[in-house]
């Protein structure tokens, strides 16, 4: 019930969200206190433009992990309507500069997967576990396994 | 009758399903707060305008904010992230947003303070297009809940204009 509940929603959030992955996980502590690690986010993608104050999920070229920070900095062409971004995590004492690909000093909107809009707290941990421990990920499928191989009565 | 693991699944369930609801219930109420926040700020003196080495002009400030934000805060909030900007249009960028100044309102109490500060991060120009510029201060909030939906919100402060020649 719960698992079939669980991917029902997680397909619904996708539709609704009109994103490719509508939740992540929070990995550090760089946006304390305001987001733990273990939390999860809510993401949401929409034409609007980006505007200072808005928390963005980036990719930096070349790193698989998506990192989660508020844009700080906003410059829009008048002709292009390109835009280059600026962001930096609220617990961190330096801009983000440092972590983009080197020489990159702004982020364009194609780095972009999208602004949090929600969050959740500690609901994240069983993603973090399952990640970093495999062995309770291949424990949990083995047991549901099991479940549905003795459950037909 | 019913099977120890049907009675922890339907248990299971069920208290996940109350535990969201719950959160819902939470973050909707939310919605029926009308917060009125009252703020001011002005720059006292600018102490630095100058043409970096790549050419971008950089001005650094000295500000007096004052600002009034405990009718953002209900139960289900955990601290408001607040912040300062200076906005600005040029003939090259139709829209530039930078970030002055920075806090963290942990609860009510901290609420409603004053403070005297220099500009936390310096203000860059894509360009040197500074000189007497016409800046807008406005005063960007983002209430941040223990659960649920976060709510962003502005209000502009003051006018500025930047000095016509280099300090």
């Amino acid at each position: 019930m719960i698992v079939t509940s669980a991917l029902i929603i997680w397909k619904g959030l996708m539709c609704v969200t009109g994103s490719e992955s509508p939740v992540v996980v929070v990995l550090s502590g760089s946006m304390e206190p305001g987001f733990k690690r273990g939390d999860i986010l809510f993401l949401h993608m929409s034409k609007d433009p980006i505007r200072a104050g808005e928390i963005v999920v980036f990719h930096v070229d070349g790193r698989e992990i998506p990192i989660v920070h508020r844009v700080i900095k906003v410059h829009e062409r008048q002709d292009t309507g390109e835009v280059d971004i600026l962001t930096k995590g609220d617990n961190n004492f330096g801009d983000d500069r440092l972590l983009y690909a080197h020489g990159q000093l702004w982020l364009q909107r194609h780095h972009i997967m999208g602004r949090a809009v929600g969050f959740l707290p500690y609901v994240g941990w069983v993603t973090i576990i399952m990640t970093e421990k495999p062995i309770i990920k291949y424990l949990l499928i083995g047991a549901l396994g099991l479940l549905v191989i003795t459950s037909k009565e | 009758m019913f099977s120890l693991w049907q009675r922890v699944n339907a248990l299971a369930t069920f208290s996940i399903l109350l535990l969201a609801a719950l959160s819902c219930a939470a973050s909707f109420l939310d919605a029926f707060n009308s917060p009125s926040v009252r703020a001011h700020a002005e720059v006292i003196k600018v102490n630095r305008f100058r043409k970096q080495l790549t050419g971008n002009d950089e001005v650094s400030l000295t500000l007096n904010i004052s600002m009034d934000l405990q009718s953002l805060f209900t139960w289900n909030t955990k601290q408001v992230f607040v912040f300062l900007t200076a906005e600005y249009e040029t003939s090259k960028n139709s829209v530039n947003q930078i970030s002055l100044w920075d806090h963290i309102v942990p609860d009510k109490d901290n609420a409603n303070f004053r403070v005297r500060v220099p500009t936390k991060y310096p203000l860059i120009d894509q360009g040197n297009n500074l000189r007497g510029k016409k800046i807008d201060l406005v005063l960007h909030w983002h209430v941040m809940p223990k659960t649920g939906r976060m709510i962003r919100d502005k209000m502009a402060l003051s006018e500025f204009y930047l000095p016509d020649a280099y300090t």
